[in-house]
């Protein structure tokens, strides 16, 4: 991105009619590490990669439980996501306290959006420089929005965010048309792939990532670091060509060899490796 | 229940600066409804109420609507006094208004309102300014059944049936007795109706003129007003001074 000397501002337009400052706050999302949501008609799925500042140093959080049927995963400036996802647990706890029951995702999702947008529009403020993936629940089933700091809002069957999320994005649309009726394991699998899709060629295991799901029957919830190791072994069995074949066993031997014997077919049609 | 007016009589400085020149709390009540009473049955919610309003020991008003739909799916029926039960409908009116312009698929269900009358009732109670009112939330949604009642204190419960005043002392009992959870709309407006007529003969601030209204999955019906039949030819009513102390 060019300077321009329309961009000191927000709340000042450029002659092209655009807002830079808000455009600029869209490009701190980027940097940041890459986060995925998917869903079904009865769950949604969100995972992140967890970059730590060094090795000495503990991983970011990205991904926050907002309320028994909500959750956020962030990319950007954490801090701020951080802010949000107070702001959010805030508006669900309130709603709950005077209906006793649970605030709507479409319902929040827009009041994140209108106070994203309030700092489009006022010289003392900045956009948050955050985007956030929110998966949850209302009457009609699961839903997935992301917002971003221009105070836009989308629903969506899949979406990724943050640095070479293309790469999952172009996975999650070969394949997005089955996740409607998929199930609760394949939707998880099809997240680990897609995440994986943002590491090029570096080794997904469960240290570096985070899984959380939330469905109809399930409240929101991470999933603990066995489980999704477990989970990356069968499909690195399954699916794996050669190479990677040889390195997967040596780490989770027995454990991995009987997935492998239970899923094979099941994740030889889930396998994106024919390209 | 303080009363707490400006006194002496403001001069035109003291009303400039002083913020509490017309404060007032409630009170005491004025125009009332008697008992209110509902069930749950088969199909959904009954709920039956005469159509009163005392002006003290006065029947002075005999035209009052206590029973009134909020949004699709719910009943709200009120004793106490009238005008905060007018506010109380002016308060959900605006809160399903603002429900229905999220325009999302997603409504308040009778659940959700019976607990925003709650904080209402509780909050204004802890102001000393309560709305003199008992309530019944009655409704249905999506094939569940929900009947709750709230008064002024914030005392809040749901139940199969509930009642409102001297409903509670006169109409549970019965139904208690004879109130099972499969009732046919018929079976339930007459046993609403026995209720009713208990309250009729007892209650000296019930009078004969009443409504049942009925909340289905399919939406509410509040029917036109009627009266219930009465019989008053005991022999003890009859010539009921002859013999009496200091008669002839």
């Amino acid at each position: 991105m060019f300077r321009n000397q329309y961009d000191t501002d927000v709340t000042t337009w450029s002659p092209a009619g655009r807002l830079f400052q808000v455009e600029y706050a869209m490009e701190a999302v980027k940097q940041g590490s890459a986060a995925i949501g998917l869903r079904s008609k009865t769950h949604v799925v969100l995972a992140s990669v967890n970059k730590a500042n060094s090795e000495l140093s503990s991983h970011q959080k990205k991904i926050f439980k907002v309320d028994d049927h909500i959750g956020v995963a962030i990319a950007g400036l954490t801090a701020d996501g951080r802010v949000l996802s107070r702001y959010m647990r805030s508006e669900c706890i309130n709603y709950s306290y005077s209906y006793e029951s649970k605030l709507p995702v479409g319902r929040l999702v827009v009041q994140l959006a209108d106070k994203a947008q309030v700092c489009t529009q006022r010289s003392w403020k900045r956009p948050y420089g955050v985007g956030l993936l929110v998966g949850g629940l209302d009457e009609s089933g699961a839903h997935l929005y992301y917002n971003c700091p221009s105070g836009n809002y989308f629903e969506y069957q899949a979406f990724a965010m943050g640095s070479r999320s293309q790469a999952a994005k172009t996975y999650m649309e070969r394949k997005f048309e089955t996740f409607t009726e998929s199930s609760r394991e394949n939707l998880i699998k099809d997240a680990l792939f897609a995440l994986r899709e943002t590491l090029q060629g570096e080794k997904l295991t469960s240290s570096i990532c985070t899984v959380a799901v939330v469905g109809v029957d399930e409240s929101f919830h991470i999933l603990d670091k066995e489980t999704v190791q477990a989970l990356i072994n069968e499909f690195e069995i399954a699916g794996e060509e050669a190479p990677a074949n040889e390195a997967a066993p040596q780490d989770q031997g027995g454990d991995a060899q009987a997935g492998a014997a239970d899923q094979g077919p099941t994740d030889q049609g889930v396998a994106p490796m024919d390209i | 229940m303080i009363v707490d007016s400006s006194s002496p009589a403001p001069t035109k400085n003291s009303l400039l600066l002083s913020s509490e020149a017309d404060l007032q709390r409630t009170q005491t009540p004025y125009v009332t409804g008697t008992s209110v009473i509902a069930i749950k049955y088969k199909d959904g919610i009954l709920i039956a109420a005469d159509m009163g309003g005392s002006y003290g020991s006065t029947l002075r008003y005999k035209n009052v609507e206590r029973i009134k739909p909020v949004g699709k799916h719910s009943l709200i029926g009120a004793s106490g006094e009238i005008s905060d039960f007018q506010e109380i409908l002016r308060y959900l009116d605006e809160l399903m208004l603002n429900d229905s312009m999220w325009d999302d698929g997603n409504s308040l269900g009778p659940k959700e309102v019976h607990n925003y009358l709650t904080r209402v009732m509780y909050n204004r109670r802890n102001k000393f300014n309560p709305l003199w009112n008992s309530l019944i939330l009655g409704g249905v949604k999506n094939g569940q059944k929900y009947l709750g009642t709230v008064n002024m204190i914030g005392v809040h419960y749901e139940d199969n049936h509930v009642a409102t005043g001297f409903g509670n002392h006169l109409a549970r009992p019965i139904l208690r007795e004879e109130w099972n959870e499969n009732l046919t709309f018929e079976e339930g407006v007459k046993l609403l109706e026995k209720c009713m007529r208990v309250l009729l003969y007892r209650d000296r601030s019930a009078v004969n003129k009443l409504q049942i209204a009925k909340i289905t999955d399919e939406g509410f019906t509040i029917s036109q007003p009627y009266s219930l039949k009465t019989q008053w030819k005991f022999k003890a009513f009859e010539n009921p001074t002859v013999g009496a102390e200091g008669s002839w």
